[in-house]
């Protein structure tokens, strides 16, 4: 045995394009410990919320990060409409949920990209990225963005979406599920992808419990948290079952990510063959009275909370967000305790880490 | 307002001494740890600790003053270190007995939070 | 494009950035957009890079880590500051851990506004900061003759 060394992991590397830091502890070529710290694109948003009004507010909030931009908006939303007590038409919740699901294609298709990236796998990773502008392009058919498309608002949504848009939508999730199909043969069946994932970065049932972990991480382990089950959106109503995997390794999680792509593709069909008409948006009267309210989100990364705390005036008293990331930290850092060096980036990786929500 | 699951709170406030027994309960009873969050309220501060059991959610308020002690969870749920360490480094509250305490070191700033600015100033005014 | 008769090497930096950009960054370099068609390639060595892509407002923390790349650049060099918070700080500027766009720390060439940032856009900086670049490269020629 040779004498523990401690190696930087970051704040710039390959693996990841934010900055993320870790310092880790290596015997020989195994980790022994793992030490988080982040701070390097911590801006202090939530301070904002006194000398932004609630309103203005959510476009902050959209901006803690790119990639999930639209379920921050709507997890925010949730949140004030819980306080102030408004009701959300259905259309609106129907059409939220949508965009949400076209988010988590989104998401996962990038984050896929970014293992094969990792895996070293270049063609699959532009492949992933490939399908992915495809949702793109339906996000900015629908609400005018790419990335950030501030169409949620307190009160419902923005705008409509028109009967071509419900088209457009079913038309290039169609196509999509068939270009999907190719991917996951490779994810899930090619020997050198599977090489690099079972059995790696194992997370027991006991202990992703007892690290608190959530979203695709808890699935993966086959812990069942996932807040679609507590009647945000419309998901009830669609007959929701949250995808589980027993294996716990970065296969089972990857495995996961694939699956729920497939679920989400049935959920905008369902929705955009079921769509109700109405209104999707409803006015809002009178300012945030003082009191709390706890929102939760599904984000594609997991589990989200949105404190909102009002005091009668425009302004919020607080505002504050626990991201997926956050949460799966602690499962990160047991996890790579024992791995072998050369998978520390994939096991960060699986976790699948947000920087800028985490330090918002 | 809808009447779904998501909408029910329930918020209970306890006293510091009492934390770590009603937290060390709620454990052996099956609740995960969702957050802890910290609200500056002029000369006091709020905790709120969010635990979830079965998706339904049990949130625990805590006042304390600027300079109070706060106990450590860490020692219940070890992923509270993310959250303890944010409140300390963020709004310059203490926790005592941390199994993971990284001295104000998790979050790298250059310069103290306008929060934990004036915890300071409340804990000289003290 | 007379000027694209040499193949430009890109560094990208994430300053404080929401991602968004730096996504739109990443989507530039895959198919649909794919800049690398122009021989322009995404670089992790900023000693082999002709442009300075940097998106996100910038911090006390990342200060130094900007400051550091961009002395490391050869000349002639360009910077590019993509996004409302690399030319401005953006919605952000108010924040107590943002110091304002990427110019309160070193020069900037070409500002990219957008949030985020579209990919046309950012290809049409980038294209901006070639002719710049091309610029910097005669005039540093121009100098060296006159001193010889």
């Amino acid at each position: 045995m040779g004498k523990s060394t401690i190696i930087p992991f970051g704040p710039q590397h390959p693996v990841l394009p934010e900055p993320v830091h870790l310092d880790l502890e290596i015997m020989d070529e195994k980790v022994v410990r793992a030490i988080p710290s982040i701070g390097y694109v911590h801006r202090g948003l939530e301070k904002l919320t006194e000398t932004k009004d609630y309103n203005e507010m959510f476009y902050v909030i959209e901006r803690i990060c790119g990639i999930c931009s639209f379920g921050h908006g709507w997890g925010y939303t949730l949140a004030v409409e819980g306080l102030m007590n408004v009701d959300v038409p259905d259309r609106a919740d129907y059409l939220r949920t949508a965009l949400h699901e076209l988010s988590r294609i989104h998401s996962h298709l990038l984050w896929l990209g970014l293992l094969a990236d990792g895996l070293g796998f270049e063609s699959l990773f532009m492949h992933c990225w490939r399908l992915r502008e495809k949702v793109l392009d339906l996000f900015e058919k629908m609400t005018g963005g790419r990335v950030i498309f501030s169409i949620c608002k307190v009160g419902g949504l923005r705008k409509d979406i028109t009967p071509e848009m419900q088209n457009d939508v079913l038309k290039t999730i169609k196509s999509l599920r068939n270009e999907v199909n190719s991917l996951t043969k490779v994810f899930l069946d090619d020997a050198s992808v599977k090489n690099r994932l079972c059995g790696v970065g194992k997370l027991s049932k006991t202990e992703a419990v007892d690290l608190c972990a959530v979203g695709p991480v808890a699935r993966g382990s086959g812990v069942n948290n996932d807040i679609r089950l507590t009647g945000i959106g419309k998901y009830l109503d669609l007959g929701f079952k949250p995808i589980l995997e027993e294996d716990g390794d970065c296969y089972a999680r990857c495995k996961v990510r694939i699956l729920e792509l497939y679920q989400s593709f049935d959920l905008i069909e369902q929705i955009m063959l079921e769509l109700p008409q109405g209104p999707v948006d409803v006015p809002v009267k009178g300012m945030p009275p003082s009191n709390d309210f706890i929102a939760r989100m599904e984000q594609p990364r997991g589990e989200a909370f949105y404190y909102v705390q009002g005091n009668g005036t425009k302004y919020l008293q607080r505002m504050r967000v626990r991201t997926p990331t956050n949460a799966n930290i602690p499962a990160m850092v047991k996890t790579l305790q024992g791995c072998d060096l050369t998978d520390v980036s994939m096991l960060i990786l699986t976790i699948d880490p947000c920087i800028s929500c985490t330090e918002r | 307002m809808k009447d779904a699951m998501y909408t029910i709170q329930n918020f209970t406030q306890i006293d510091v001494s009492g934390l770590l027994e009603k937290v060390q309960n709620l454990k052996s009873e099956g609740y995960r740890l969702g957050q802890i969050c910290g609200t500056p309220k002029g000369s006091e501060m709020e905790l709120l600790y969010s635990l979830d059991k079965d998706l339904s959610l049990l949130n625990l308020r805590l006042t304390v003053s600027y300079d109070a002690s706060i106990p450590s969870i860490t020692g219940i749920y070890w992923p509270a270190f993310i959250y303890e360490n944010e409140i300390h480094d963020l709004f310059g509250i203490n926790f005592t007995d941390s199994k993971l305490d990284y001295q104000g070191n998790f979050f790298k700033l250059s310069k103290p939070t306008p929060w934990k600015q004036q915890a300071e100033s409340e804990k000289e005014g003290a | 494009m007379t000027y694209l008769s040499k193949s430009p090497w890109v560094i990208h930096y994430d300053g404080s950035s929401c991602n968004g950009c730096d996504i739109e960054v990443l989507a530039c370099l895959t198919p649909v957009y794919d800049v690398e068609r122009f021989g322009i390639i995404n670089t992790g060595d900023p000693k082999q890079a002709d442009v300075f892509l940097i998106t996100g407002s910038v911090n006390e923390q990342n200060k130094a880590v900007i400051k550091q790349i961009y002395e490391q650049m050869p000349d002639p060099k360009v910077v590019i500051a993509i996004g409302i918070c690399a030319n401005s700080g953006g919605i952000f500027r108010d924040c107590y851990n943002v110091m304002g766009g990427v110019d309160t720390v070193i020069p900037v060439d070409v500002y990219v506004p957008g949030c985020a940032a579209r990919p046309e856009a950012i290809i049409d900086g980038v294209v901006k900061g070639l002719s710049i670049l091309e610029e910097k490269r005669k005039a540093s020629e121009v100098a060296k003759e006159a001193s010889a």
